[in-house]
């Protein structure tokens, strides 16, 4: 069977299950990410979004089943690290280094993963530090930026590594309110250009702007996995739970 | 007080052996100097080695730096090099005992112990160093596809010593300090001499006075010598901040 | 190679007699060294420049120079301006407890700047005056606060009595040393004392690290 380029599978996440011990954190969760596709996850706190996106790229291990990245499974991959430049990821607090200037964080990674020459991830970076509007600050310090333009040069990072699909885990949480549109500009942006994403966010104004699907947790399981206008405008045949999560989110947009 | 003969000319008398005993306290400041630099030095490599092992998963490691730390903590450092200056020539194969004894000269198993002794207190400061270092640096470089190693020597070293610059800084103060000690196994470093020449000519005050002041002095080199580093290595926008 | 524990058994009163010198001037310059610190701490901490700065410089020049140069000072010292000979076993009473104060006084510092402004404004409010304040309210909890930090310091100060061997006093490791200039056995003698500060000094160590836990699970 032959799929066209754009139902092409990126990640499949197949009957995945983790337990911190004896406390179980996610329970069989399935779903797949097409390409192009920008997926939602949201869910009360303690639902184990964040821990489900961290066992895409194998930051969390997880016990039971397997996640699959463009055909290649994780848990009989040889060389994690190669796979895991492959996938970009955006973290809740930015986590740039802030030992190293902009520049420098930009191409740290292309350099010793990816053996791009210094003057190749150099362009490369300045390029996207271009494009999430930054080029100015490519010899400041992280501590020097500030939260958005810090989470802006995160977005810039990840895509150095010119990944297949790309990774948020609450991008924008962790942001003073009037520098969280500048961050969803960007992702917006990268949305619009084809970029295959999967986001865990709060902010259900850009998930009905730009999210095909959207996906909703309760504890540490898969309750809702439907197109985007089911979720928000079809609320009569969702859960109760995510109708109940959905009014008290809501209400405050 | 009672009849005590104030002297401060006794720097310029001469020694026994045709020196002045001002020259004798250089001397000893010369030696102690070498002792303590080389053994900082030492003690920085091998204890940042030893913290680091201490922060991997690998459970043989921690073990092994476990066992050096509590090993090298708990006993004093005058013990420790007794047992290098008395104890370990005697236990090992006669023909390294004897060469010890009388071919290794005695500065060159004190830089041993008291290195070793400082290691055990670097170890530590470096472990909590990268432990404060939030997991979230460590994940960042992972999903960029660094191995763990890359991560260590690219993300988390070069923060964890800026963090412990402060600790490192009265670390090698203490060096100095403890450079001292070393006169129990015959290192003719300045409180060595400072004993000898108040043997010598019971002046007492003056002698202790110029040896505390050469103390002072050293432990305010260091001190700059540290800040300056740490201005050099500084990371700008760090300070108030720190990590999330 | 055969180990002789004989020069261990048929000495070890005497060498019990320097552990328990040892431990004696352990005790005896902790708990004055804790108290004259906390003094200092708050001297250090006050708004009148003079105290603060005889403390300031009370504790840096005890803490820049080595222990072995001041035992000499005070082995030295304390006969001329007392009148009266004094041992150098006698000495190491004061000098332990007078330069310990540097260190613990840099503890009770952090402990006491640990406590919220808070916390000395109620007291302030309720009518309690400075002293009172420290006494009842700032102290209590800075010292529960810093509990670990100074019996780790105390042990580091039990290990620091061997260093009376700058004056000739006859502490745990002064006693087997004696014993190896009359017997020559540094092997036993040598690796005894090694391994009795590790065990003593290891279990202190532990019991704080417990101690430690439970203060932080009560919390």
């Amino acid at each position: 069977m032959s799929e066209s380029n754009k139902d092409k599978v990126m990640i499949e996440i197949n009957n995945i299950s983790k337990w911190y011990g004896n406390f179980q954190v996610l329970d069989n969760c399935s779903t797949n990410i097409k390409k192009g596709e920008l997926i939602v996850v949201c869910g009360p706190s303690g639902s184990g979004k964040s821990t489900l996106i961290k066992c895409v790229n194998a930051l969390e291990p997880f016990q039971k089943g397997d996640v699959i990245i463009d055909g290649n499974s994780i848990m009989q991959c040889t060389d994690l690290p190669k796979l895991r430049s492959r996938v970009g990821m955006v973290f809740q607090h930015f986590e740039l280094f802030p030992h190293l200037s902009i520049r420098e964080n930009l191409t740290l990674a292309q350099i010793k993963v990816l053996n791009r020459s210094k003057e190749e991830a150099m362009q490369k970076g300045m390029g996207y530090l271009d494009r999430v509007g930054l080029k100015l600050q490519a010899d400041k310090f992280p501590g020097q930026l500030s939260g958005g333009q810090q989470q802006r040069v995160a977005i810039a990072r990840a895509l150095c590594m010119d990944p297949i699909c790309m990774l948020f885990d609450e991008p924008t949480s962790a942001l003073d309110p009037e520098m969280v549109n500048e961050v969803l500009d960007v992702m917006v942006e990268l949305a619009h250009e084809g970029m295959t994403m999967m986001c865990v966010t709060h902010e259900m104004g850009f998930a009905k702007k730009v999210a095909n699907r959207v996906i909703f947790m309760d504890k540490g399981q898969i309750i809702e996995d439907c197109d985007k206008h089911q979720f928000f405008d079809d609320q009569d045949n969702r859960s109760e739970r995510a109708k109940y999560f959905l009014s008290k989110i809501l209400s405050n947009h | 007080m009672s009849s005590y003969h104030w002297d401060w000319s006794v720097f310029t008398q001469i020694a026994d052996d045709d020196r002045f005993y001002y020259q004798w306290l250089i001397e000893g400041l010369g030696w102690t100097c070498k002792v303590a630099v080389c053994s900082f030095f030492i003690a920085f490599i091998l204890g940042s080695i030893l913290g680091i092992m201490r922060t991997t998963e690998n459970k043989i490691l921690q073990f092994i730096s476990n066992v050096y730390v509590e090993f090298f903590r708990n006993i004093p450092l005058i013990v420790q090099l007794f047992l290098w200056f008395h104890v370990v020539p005697e236990i090992v194969p006669e023909n390294l005992g004897t060469y010890i004894k009388q071919d290794v000269p005695a500065w060159f198993l004190a830089i041993i112990g008291l290195s070793l002794f400082t290691s055990a207190r670097i170890a530590e400061q470096v472990r909590s160093g990268i432990m404060t270092i939030p997991s979230g640096q460590k994940m960042a470089g992972l999903a960029l596809g660094l191995t763990e190693w890359q991560t260590y020597l690219y993300i988390r070293i070069p923060m964890a010593y800026r963090i412990i610059m402060p600790t490192l800084t009265s670390e090698s103060m203490n060096i100095f300090k403890n450079s001292s000690v070393t006169f129990a196994v015959g290192v003719l470093e300045v409180f060595f001499y400072g004993k000898q020449i108040i043997e010598k000519t019971a002046q007492e005050y003056e002698i202790l006075t110029a040896v505390a002041l050469i103390y002072i002095f050293v432990a305010l080199c260091a001190n700059i010598i540290m800040s300056l580093i740490e201005k050099y290595t500084r990371v700008p926008g760090f300070i108030a901040k720190g990590s999330k | 190679m055969s180990f002789d524990f004989n020069v261990i058994t048929d000495n070890i009163d005497y060498l019990m007699q320097g552990l328990r010198y040892s431990l004696q001037v352990t005790l005896v310059a902790m708990i004055g060294g804790v108290i004259i610190g906390t003094v200092l701490a708050m001297m250090r901490l006050s708004s009148n420049k003079i105290f603060s700065t005889l403390a300031t410089i009370y504790i840096n020049t005890f803490r820049s120079i080595p222990l072995v140069l001041v035992l000499l000072i005070f082995f030295l010292f304390g006969p001329k301006i007392t009148g009266i000979p004094i041992s150098a076993n006698q000495s190491a009473y004061i000098t332990f407890t007078i330069f310990e104060a540097a260190y613990y006084a840099e503890i009770m510092r952090a402990g006491i700047q640990s406590i919220s402004r808070g916390q000395t404004f109620a007291g302030f409010a309720v009518g309690l005056n400075y002293f009172q304040t420290m006494r009842y309210i700032i102290l209590p909890q800075a010292f529960r606060n810093v509990l670990p930090i100074l019996l780790t310091q105390t042990v580091i100060l039990f290990q620091d009595i061997s260093l009376v061997y700058a004056i000739g006093a006859t502490d745990f490791l002064g006693a087997a040393d004696k014993l190896n200039q009359r017997d020559f056995k540094p092997i036993e003698l040598y690796l005894f004392v090694a391994v009795v500060y590790f065990i003593l000094c290891f279990s202190l160590s532990r019991l704080v690290k417990r101690l430690q836990n439970k203060i932080a699970i009560i919390r």
